[in-house]
C-alpha cells in the first residue's frame, strides 16, 4: 500500500520492464558473459604468465605485423576515402549512384570470398600479379597483399563517414570563402579539410580497428609464414589449433583493449565533431 | 464530469515543474491554463491525462467527479487529449486515425463496423472535413490535422478533453477560426475541456475560467473579466495585456516596493495641462488602425508610456511628436511587495470630461 | 549510414562557387574511378571468372555433392536461428531505449554496439572459454550431452554474436526519430501495448526494421572468422558456405571453391541492390518529412 513509491516508478508507456529485461539478458548472456571470459581467463595467468605469453618473438612480430599494416591501410584509405566521397558528392558522372552502392560491397561481401578473389588477382599468376611479378613486385603470399586485402575491407568506412559530412557541408561555407578571394585550394585546405577532420580521423580510427582484427580476407593472400606474414588473429586461431589458451587469449585480450581504446577515440572524436560543429544531439 | 487535482507538486531532477498546485473545473466548462513556457501548464495537462505522475510524496490527488483516479493508468481514464503537434498516426488516414480509439476495444465492447464508420463520418461532418478520409495526414494543412486530432480525442466518447496548445502551430488566421470553432464544438458536446495555451488573447476570449501559472504555481484563477480587471499579482497585470509600469518611489523606508500600474486605454490625453494632469511629451504617433497608440515620455520620472487612445481624438487634438500634454489615468493598480506578502489598492480615478 | 537528406535532394545544383576547375574535376573522378575499379571491381570480377574457368558444365557440378548441398542447408539454418534472434533483440531493445528513460541508457547502447569493434577470431575464441569442453559451462553441456563448439549450436551462437548489433542499430535511430507522441496518443485511447507495437511503432520503422534485417542476413550467411574458431571445420556437419570454399580452396579445388564463393558474391550484390533501394526509399520518406515539416511551419495549407 505504498502510493509513494508507486507513483516515481509508474510508466506511461507499457512493457519498460519486459524490454530491458529482455536487452540486458540477452546482452549479457551472448555478448557480456563470453567477453569477460576472456579477462577473467587472463587474470589466473597473473601478469608475469601475461606479459611472457604476449612478448614471444613470434607473438611480437605477428602483432607488429598486424598494427603496422593496419595503420598504412587507414591511413592509404583515409585518403582515398576522402577522395571517393569529394567525388561521390560533388560530381555528376553516368553511373555515378552505381558507383555509390558498390562502395559497400566489402561490407557486403563474405571476407572468405574477398579473400580467394583478391589472391586469384595477386597470386604471381593471376591478373594484376603476373604484370607485377615481372617487374619484381611480389603482392600476394607478401606484407603487400596483406595491405591490399585490408585496404579492401576497410574502405566502407573511410568514405561513408565522410561522405554525409560532405554532402551537408553549408554551401555558404564555400561562397563566402570564395567571395573573400580564396582559391578553390585555399577554401579546400582552410575551410573544408578542418570541418572533415573529425569524420576523417574517425573513418582512421575504425579502418584501423578493422584491420587489426580482420581474418577471412587476409589468410589467404597472406602465405601465413611465422615471423613474416602471420598476422595477429591468425596466430589466435594457430595456437587454439594447438590447444594453447592461454596464449590465444592473451593476444585476444591484447586485440580487445586495443579495439576498445579506439572505440573510446571514436567516441571522443564523434563529441569533438558534435561541439564544433555545435551539434549537441548524441 | 467535474475534475479536481489537489496538491499536486512535480520535479524534473532537480527543477520544480509544479509546486502544489489546485486545479478546480466544474463540469462542461471550458478551461484555460495560461503562463509563459516553463510555467507547468503542460506538465499539469500532461498529469490530468496520466502521462506523466506527480511527485511521489502521496499527497497529490486527482479526481474525477469525486473519484480518486491517480492510480488509473492513462488508457483506462476515459480522457481525450489533442498533443500540441497533433500526433496523428502517419501510417494510417484520416478514417483510421479518427477510428482508431473504437478498433482497440476489446471484441466485446467493439462497436460493429457500421457503427464504426457512422461515428467516423459524423464526426467528419462536425469537424467539417467530409470527403477527407482517404488524406493521409501529412497531405492536410496544420487545421486540418487540428481537426482530426480532435475528432479521434472525441470519437471514443471521453468525458474531459485536454488540448496541449492547440492553436499553437497555425498561423494567426486559421487560430481565429479555429477558436470560435472549438467553442461552438464544445458547447455543443458540454465537454469538460482543460487547454493549454502562452496565449492570453486567446485564454481571454475562449474559456469559461482562465488559470494563470508562473513558476510552478498558480498566480490566479477567475473568469477573464476577474483575471483582467482584478488580477491579484503583478505578474498576471503584466502577463494579461499591455501595460505600463511606473517606478515611482520604489524602495520605501520599511523595506517594501511599490509599483504602479496603469493600463494604456486607461491613460486619458488632455491637450492642456489641467489641475490633476501629469505633465508628458508625445514621442511617437502610430495611428494606423482603430486606435491611436501614443508614446509617451512622463516628464517627472523621464519614464516612457503607452496610451491607447480612439483614433477621433488623435485626430482632433493634432497630435505629433514633441507636444507637451496632459495625462489623467482612469484606474491605477498599486502593489506593495513586503517580503514574501504583497497587498494592492486600486485607485479609480473619476473620468471627467475635459472643459 | 546514408540516413542523412541530401541537401542536394532539397536544392538542385551547386553554386560556382562549389565547383572545382575543369581539370581538376576529371583529374580527381578518374583517380577515384580507377581505384575503386581495381580495388573493388577486379576481385568482383575475379571470382565469377575462376568459378566459370571450366565452362558451366563444371560450374554446376560443384553444387552436385551432398557436402556443398549441407553446406548451403546449414548456412540457411544459421541465418534462419541468428536473425530472428537478433531482430526480436533489436525489437525489445529499441523499445526500451527509445520509449522510454532510464539512467545507464547510453551505456547500454554503447554496449550494444560493442560485438562491432571485436575481432571476429576473439569472437569465437571467447565462446571457445566459456562453451568448450574445457570451459566454464563445457562440463555442464556435456553433462546434458550437448555439444556447443565444434557442432552446430557454437555456430549459430557464434553468428548471433557477430551480428548481434545489427538490427537494433538500425531500428533505435528510426524509432528515436519517430518520438513517443504517437504511442502517447495510441494509450490515451485506448490501445494496448501489443496494439501500439503493431498498428503504431513497427509501421512506422518498417524500412529501417527491414533494412537492418537486410544487413544482419548479409554478415549471418557470409561470416567466416568466428564461425572458422568454433566449427571444427568437420564436412557435411559443421561447414557453413564460407567453410566450403575455404576446405575447396585449400584443397586446390580452384573451380568448386569459386563456384561456391560466386554463390555468397550474388547473394552480397542483390544485398547491396536490395539496400540501396530501401535507402533510396528511407530517403524519400525523410525529404517528405522534411518537406511536410516546412509546411507545417509556414502553413500553407494543402491543396
Amino acid at each position: 500500500m505504498n502510493k509513494n513509491k508507486r507513483n516515481s516508478s509508474r510508466r506511461v508507456l507499457p512493457g519498460f520492464g519486459i524490454s530491458l529485461g529482455y536487452t540486458v539478458m540477452y546482452l549479457s548472456l551472448i555478448v557480456l558473459l563470453p567477453l569477460s571470459a576472456a579477462f577473467i581467463e587472463t587474470a589466473g595467468m597473473g601478469l608475469e604468465g601475461f606479459w611472457n605469453a604476449v612478448t614471444r618473438p613470434r607473438v611480437l612480430a605477428a602483432l607488429k605485423l598486424s598494427f603496422g599494416l593496419s595503420l598504412i591501410a587507414a591511413f592509404v584509405n583515409s585518403v582515398a576515402g576522402l577522395l571517393v566521397a569529394w567525388v561521390l558528392a560533388r560530381y555528376q558522372f553516368p553511373g555515378r549512384k552505381l558507383v555509390d552502392a558498390a562502395i559497400d560491397l566489402p561490407f557486403a561481401l563474405p571476407t572468405a570470398v574477398a579473400g580467394i578473389a583478391l589472391t586469384a588477382v595477386y597470386a604471381p599468376n593471376g591478373w594484376l600479379g603476373a604484370p607485377l611479378a615481372d617487374i619484381g613486385i611480389k603482392i600476394a603470399f607478401a606484407p603487400p597483399g596483406i595491405l591490399i586485402a585490408l585496404m579492401f575491407v576497410g574502405l566502407p568506412f573511410a568514405v561513408r563517414t565522410v561522405q554525409p559530412v560532405l554532402e551537408n557541408l553549408d554551401s555558404e561555407l564555400e561562397e563566402a570563402s570564395a567571395m573573400l578571394g580564396a582559391s578553390r585550394l585555399t577554401t579546400f585546405r582552410r575551410v573544408i579539410l578542418p570541418v572533415l577532420l573529425p569524420s576523417v580521423l574517425t573513418g582512421f580510427a575504425m579502418c584501423f580497428a578493422r584491420g587489426v582484427g580482420e581474418y577471412g580476407s587476409v589468410v589467404f593472400i597472406s602465405g601465413n609464414m611465422p615471423m613474416k606474414t602471420e598476422i595477429a588473429p591468425l596466430l589466435i586461431v594457430t595456437e587454439l589449433e594447438q590447444y594453447d589458451f592461454h596464449a590465444a587469449t592473451a593476444i585476444a585480450v591484447v586485440m580487445l583493449l586495443l579495439s576498445f581504446s579506439v572505440l573510446f577515440i571514436i567516441n571522443m572524436l564523434q563529441a569533438w565533431s558534435n561541439r564544433r560543429t555545435g551539434h549537441s544531439r548524441a | 464530469m467535474s475534475l479536481s487535482a489537489i496538491n499536486i507538486s512535480k520535479h524534473f531532477g532537480r527543477t520544480c515543474a509544479l509546486d502544489k498546485v489546485n486545479l478546480e473545473v466544474k463540469s462542461g466548462q471550458l478551461v484555460a491554463l495560461l503562463g509563459p513556457s516553463g510555467s507547468g501548464k503542460t506538465t499539469l495537462l500532461r498529469i490530468l491525462a496520466g502521462l506523466d505522475y506527480p511527485d511521489g510524496d502521496g499527497e497529490g490527488r486527482l479526481l474525477f467527479q469525486g473519484r480518486d483516479v491517480m492510480d488509473l493508468p492513462a488508457r483506462e481514464r476515459g480522457v481525450g487529449m489533442v498533443f500540441q503537434h497533433y500526433a496523428l498516426f502517419r501510417n494510417m488516414n484520416v478514417f483510421d486515425n479518427i477510428a482508431f480509439g473504437m478498433t482497440v476495444l476489446k471484441r466485446r465492447e467493439r462497436p460493429s463496423s457500421n457503427a464504426i464508420r457512422d461515428r467516423v463520418m459524423e464526426l467528419l461532418a462536425k469537424v467539417h472535413l467530409q470527403g477527407l478520409e482517404k488524406r493521409m495526414p501529412h497531405q492536410l494543412s496544420g487545421g486540418q490535422r487540428q481537426r482530426v486530432a480532435l475528432a479521434r480525442a472525441v470519437a471514443i466518447r471521453p468525458q474531459i478533453l485536454l488540448l496541449d496548445e492547440p492553436f499553437g502551430a497555425l498561423d494567426a488566421k486559421v487560430r481565429k477560426e479555429l477558436r470560435r470553432w472549438l467553442r461552438t464544438f464544445q458547447e455543443e458536446e458540454k465537454l469538460t475541456t482543460v487547454f493549454v495555451t502562452h496565449d492570453q488573447e486567446e485564454a481571454l476570449e475562449l474559456a469559461d475560467e482562465v488559470v494563470v501559472m508562473n513558476n510552478a504555481r498558480v498566480e490566479q484563477s477567475g473568469s477573464p473579466q476577474e483575471v483582467y480587471d482584478h488580477p491579484a499579482s503583478p505578474f498576471v497585470i503584466e502577463f494579461l495585456g499591455n501595460v505600463n509600469r511606473l517606478k515611482r518611489g520604489r524602495v520605501q523606508p520599511d523595506g517594501s516596493v511599490t509599483s504602479l500600474y496603469v493600463r494604456p486605454h486607461d491613460i486619458q490625453i488632455c491637450k492642456h495641462l489641467q489641475g490633476h494632469t501629469l505633465e508628458a511629451r508625445v514621442l511617437h504617433v502610430f495611428s494606423a488602425g482603430s486606435v491611436g497608440r501614443v508614446t509617451l515620455e512622463y516628464l517627472e520620472s523621464g519614464e516612457m508610456l503607452e496610451a491607447e487612445v480612439p483614433r477621433s481624438e488623435v485626430d482632433s487634438m493634432h497630435l505629433a511628436s514633441g507636444q507637451t500634454v496632459g495625462l489623467r489615468f482612469r484606474h491605477i493598480r498599486i502593489f506593495t511587495r513586503k517580503g514574501e506578502t504583497s497587498t494592492q489598492e486600486l485607485i479609480e480615478v473619476p473620468y471627467e470630461h475635459e472643459a | 549510414m546514408a540516413k542523412t537528406v541530401h541537401p542536394r535532394l532539397l536544392s538542385p545544383g551547386f553554386s560556382r562557387a562549389m565547383q572545382d576547375p575543369k581539370w581538376a574535376r576529371r583529374l580527381l573522378c578518374g583517380t577515384a574511378l580507377l581505384f575503386l575499379a581495381l580495388l573493388l571491381l577486379v576481385p568482383l570480377a575475379a571470382v565469377f571468372t575462376e568459378a566459370l574457368r571450366k565452362g558451366w558444365g563444371a560450374f554446376f557440378e560443384s553444387f552436385n555433392n551432398p557436402d556443398a548441398r549441407y553446406a548451403i542447408y546449414l548456412t540457411l539454418l544459421v541465418a534462419g536461428i541468428s536473425v530472428p534472434l537478433n531482430l526480436v533483440f533489436g525489437l525489445a531493445a529499441s523499445w526500451a531505449v527509445t520509449k522510454h528513460d532510464f539512467p545507464g541508457k547510453s551505456l547500454l547502447i554503447t554496449l550494444i554496439d560493442l560485438p562491432f569493434s571485436v575481432s571476429p577470431v576473439v569472437s569465437g575464441l571467447i565462446l571457445v572459454l566459456v562453451f568448450g569442453v574445457h570451459g566454464w559451462f563445457g562440463s555442464f553441456f556435456n553433462s546434458i550431452g550437448l555439444q556447443v563448439i565444434f557442432a552446430v549450436p557454437g555456430i549459430v551462437l557464434a553468428t548471433v554474436f557477430v551480428t548481434f548489433p545489427f538490427v537494433a542499430r538500425e531500428i533505435i535511430p528510426a524509432m528515436e526519430a519517430a518520438g513517443r507522441d504517437e504511442e502517447q496518443a495510441a494509450i490515451m485511447l485506448g490501445a494496448s501495448w501489443w496494439q501500439i507495437l503493431h498498428r503504431i511503432t513497427l509501421p512506422n520503422v518498417r524500412w529501417a526494421l527491414l533494412y537492418g534485417v537486410l544487413l544482419c542476413n548479409a554478415r549471418a550467411m557470409g561470416e567466416f572468422g568466428a564461425v572458422s574458431v568454433v566449427s571444427g571445420h568437420i564436412r557435411g556437419e559443421t561447414n557453413t558456405v564460407p567453410l566450403h570454399v575455404e576446405i575447396l580452396y585449400n584443397e586446390y579445388n580452384f573451380v568448386a571453391a569459386f563456384a561456391m564463393a560466386s554463390l555468397l558474391a550474388v547473394l552480397a550484390l542483390l544485398t547491396l541492390v536490395a539496400k540501396t533501394a530501401l535507402e533510396w526509399r528511407i530517403q524519400h520518406l525523410e525529404k517528405e518529412a522534411v518537406t511536410e515539416r516546412t509546411r507545417h511551419r509556414e502553413n500553407e495549407p494543402a491543396a
